[in-house]
């Protein structure tokens, strides 16, 4: 893929919006194209990978494995980012994660972004707002989902 | 007594045409009248009172389709000793139904716009009216987007037509469920996850949401961040009813009867009430 | 239900015989006569015969959750103001059954009502009842729908309104611009003096009453003596409620920490309730015999007080004391208003007299809405 079309490609991802132009640029040079085949392990639980996805198609799983069994916490499409901790860079992964289909992605070494925010704090505000925005929103998903809001005493927990 | 008086507290005899079970706790009554008058068209949106004898009354939204009102189809989530009741008929047994009640969605006012529908758990029964109603009226309405949340992949309602609809022209069905096994290939994640697979026309755009309060609360919060203006917003209401038609009080919401000024209600009604607690 | 007067016909002047003979002549035309009697430690309503039943000499020492019967100097039929009953037992009776089935070879039938909604004739209507009534009329028969049970009982209604001439402590019907004077609704309205009662017809059917009872035409003097006894009766109202733009600031006031404070106090005994001539809620109660072939329908008042009230699947809406009480009184003063463009409340004070913990909503409202 030409950088041009990676650039096209980064700019219609809803991660990156908002985001200025040469921001967008900084983020194509660290990009990697990506592909994983159906049921594929992306990473696994407490792996030390450092890459950080961008969905461009495809669907993948967010696995943790208990006792006898493998619980299915979220799913993440088109459009949606993968592996935010690399980001930051500490610890291992908390979930595995699977591809249930085909999926193209663009990958992004989390040492690479961080030094880039470093060096840029005009891009690192950029980035982390962002990548706040979606760590917000899985805490907020998982608070609604905790609560199992389908039960018939839903929010009766105590 | 006046005819208005008629309408309202008499109660047609309806015979139990069939009984299908969805889940392994919620149950599809279609019934039609025993009496000499067929049981009233309704509208989407609008629930009845069902009795049993001899064990009491119920409100429950009708989910069928409203281009056949003679059958009635009611979905009905078994969650204590009433609606046990209600979902243990066999067809040929004989209940009492009251109604149509309530106001509806406005699927007029909807007309040449995007609807967009958001269910969640049982919530799904009281807009398949509306689905029923833009599929038969595709002409009148440019995207059908039905978002549908459940706890997990056994308790989703209406899964072959659900697989239907999203084959339908125009039309984007999108189910998750909030916890999913290694056999479940869909979406999993809280029905608002799903707003990041699709693109939306907010000023285009009609929604209609049916789910636990805090659901409904989360998803106008969504949308409202997306653009949609609160009159575009429409949701529905549940609370205790005992008569169906503003007599009892029990369905008080603010200034609001949930029996006659709802179900249906757009968020610009609901906004002041909705995050009050314990209103 | 009351028509409006054909012509306007004046006042009369009535003995307490002529008084006797107006509910002998409501009685001969089939009405059942229901007035003030002493009963249960109270002035009550109740069926009456003659004046005889009537709660003369009779008063009652009334205070934010007191409420004592106490002699008169004189032996004044009317002179008490308000007993825990209002007129809605009548109309909106606290338990009816509201229709009866029976089960056949798995067909069930609904039975025809037995027998004939009651023919009520209402004697000694205060001012603030009478606003009670159409209170009720609004919610009841005024709205989207007709209450058919209500509607039988209320179309046949004959009302005799007897002004007040003296107010409870507890009384703010001017206020709530309910009274004391009477304003209209009525068919007939007594306003008592010593020796008798000035009586004016305020209705044809009221005309036709009055006309078949021996009477005279009142005097000047008789009919100022009359006025004269309403003023003084609204001079000896105490309490108020200020109700300007009251739904506004009362829905501002819905987080206010004083509803924790009530909250504290309320026992959410569902008094206020029962007494309350407009608070019009009632659940449902199914019952069937034994063999299942026999079902009935009851209807029974009930009370936004209660945890049960407000149960949907999961719980209640309403756990705390503190949103039922909240809910009780924004329903009366503000969301009432919203609903029906009308106050729920009509100033009679029975919720103050028969709250067991003495709350009176008037010092309520005044601290919910006191600038923090």
């Amino acid at each position: 893929m030409e950088h041009k079309s990676l650039e096209e490609t980064l700019r219609e991802h809803p991660f990156l919006e908002g985001f200025k132009p040469e921001h967008i640029r900084k983020m194509a040079e660290m990009a990697l194209e990506v592909q994983f085949g159906r049921d594929q392990i992306i990473f696994r639980e407490g792996q030390e990978s450092g890459l950080f996805f961008l969905i461009l198609s495809g669907k993948v799983a967010l696995e943790i494995s208990a006792p006898g069994r493998i619980l299915r916490v979220q799913t993440l499409g088109p459009g949606e980012e993968l592996g935010w901790s690399s980001v930051l860079g500490e610890g291992g992964k908390h979930f595995q994660a699977r591809s249930l289909e085909t999926v193209r992605a663009l990958a992004f070494e989390g040492a690479r972004l961080r030094q880039a925010c470093e060096q840029d704090p005009s891009f690192g505000y950029a980035l982390m707002r962002q990548l706040l925005k979606v760590v917000a929103e899985r805490l907020q998903a998982t608070r609604l989902q905790l609560l199992d809001l389908y039960a018939p005493r839903a929010a009766k927990l105590i | 007594m006046s005819e208005v008086a008629q309408a309202t507290l008499t109660m047609t005899r309806a015979r139990v045409l069939a009984v299908e079970k969805e889940t392994h706790d919620t149950f599809t009554l279609t019934v039609a009248s025993a009496d000499p008058d067929p049981l009233p068209p309704f509208e989407p949106g609008q629930f009845s009172m069902l009795y049993v004898f001899g064990v009491g009354e119920l409100p429950i939204s009708i989910s069928g389709d409203p281009g056949e009102p003679e059958r009635q189809v009611y979905t009905i989530r078994s969650v204590g000793q009433a609606t046990h009741t209600l979902v243990s008929q066999r067809p040929g047994n004989m209940i009492g139904v009251r109604g149509p009640f309530g106001t509806s969605w406005p699927v007029k006012a909807a007309r040449g716009k995007d609807v967009l529908i958001v269910a969640g758990g049982i919530g799904l029964a009281p807009l398949r009216p509306v689905i029923y109603h833009v599929l038969r009226h595709r002409d009148d309405y440019v995207r059908l987007l039905v978002l549908y949340g459940a706890r997990s992949p056994r308790d989703l309602l209406y899964r072959r037509q659900l697989a239907e609809w999203g084959r339908a022209p125009d039309t984007q069905v999108l189910v998750t469920v909030d916890y999913g096994g290694l056999s479940w290939r869909g979406h999993v994640g809280v029905v608002t996850t799903l707003f990041r697979q699709v693109r939306l026309h907010p000023s285009e755009t009609v929604a209609f949401i049916c789910g636990p309060e805090i659901m409904m609360r989360y998803v106008v919060r969504q949308l409202e961040a997306r653009g949609l203006a609160p009159e575009d917003i429409y949701i529905s209401m549940e609370r205790n009813m005992k008569c169906g038609v503003g007599f009892c009080g029990h369905c008080q919401l603010g200034p609001y009867f949930v029996c006659k000024d709802g179900p249906v209600f757009s968020y610009r009604q609901m906004q002041p009430w909705m995050d009050t607690h314990e209103l | 239900m009351t028509e409006p007067a054909a012509q306007p016909s004046g006042a009369v002047w009535l003995t307490r015989e002529g008084l006797n003979q107006l509910l002998g002549a409501l009685r001969a035309q089939g009405y059942e006569v229901i007035g003030p009697r002493l009963g249960e430690g109270a002035i009550i309503y109740d069926r009456i015969q003659t004046i005889e039943d009537l709660p003369a000499g009779w008063t009652e020492e009334q205070e934010a959750g007191r409420y004592r019967l106490r002699r008169r100097q004189d032996d004044a039929l009317f002179g008490y103001n308000l007993g825990p009953q209002s007129w809605k037992k009548f109309l909106h009776p606290p338990v009816l059954r509201l229709f009866s089935a029976e089960k056949n070879n798995g067909e069930f039938r609904i039975l025809p009502p037995d027998g004939e909604s009651p023919r009520y004739a209402f004697v000694g209507v205060r001012a603030c009842e009478l606003a009670a009534i159409a209170v009720q009329d609004r919610v009841l028969l005024g709205d989207q729908f007709v209450e058919p049970n209500y509607e039988a009982r209320r179309k046949e209604l004959f009302i005799v309104a007897v002004q007040c001439t003296r107010a409870a402590p507890t009384c703010f019907c001017s206020s709530m611009g309910t009274g004391p004077q009477v304003q209209g609704g009525a068919d007939l309205v007594l306003t008592e003096l010593s020796e008798g009662f000035v009586a004016r017809a305020a209705s044809a059917r009221g005309a036709e009453v009055l006309a078949a009872i021996e009477r005279r035409p009142a005097s000047a003097e008789e009919c100022r003596q009359a006025e004269e006894a309403v003023a003084a009766a609204a001079a000896q109202i105490v309490r108020r409620l200020d109700t300007r733009d009251l739904v506004r600031r009362l829905y501002e006031a819905c987080e206010s920490p004083h509803w924790d404070d009530v909250a504290r106090r309320c026992l959410a005994c569902t008094n206020c309730t029962m007494v309350c001539p407009t608070c019009f809620c009632t659940t449902v109660e199914d019952t069937s015999t034994v063999t299942g072939d026999r079902a009935e329908r009851w209807r029974k008042w009930d009370s936004c007080f209660t945890e049960s009230f407000s149960y949907i699947h999961g719980g209640s809406v309403r756990t705390s004391v503190r949103s039922r009480y909240r809910q009780w009184l924004t329903h009366k003063l503000a969301s009432w208003v919203d609903q029906f463009d009308m106050f729920g409340c009509v100033g009679c004070g029975r919720c103050i007299t028969w709250c067991p913990a003495g709350i009176d909503l008037t010092e309520e409202v005044k601290k919910l809405l006191a600038p923090v």
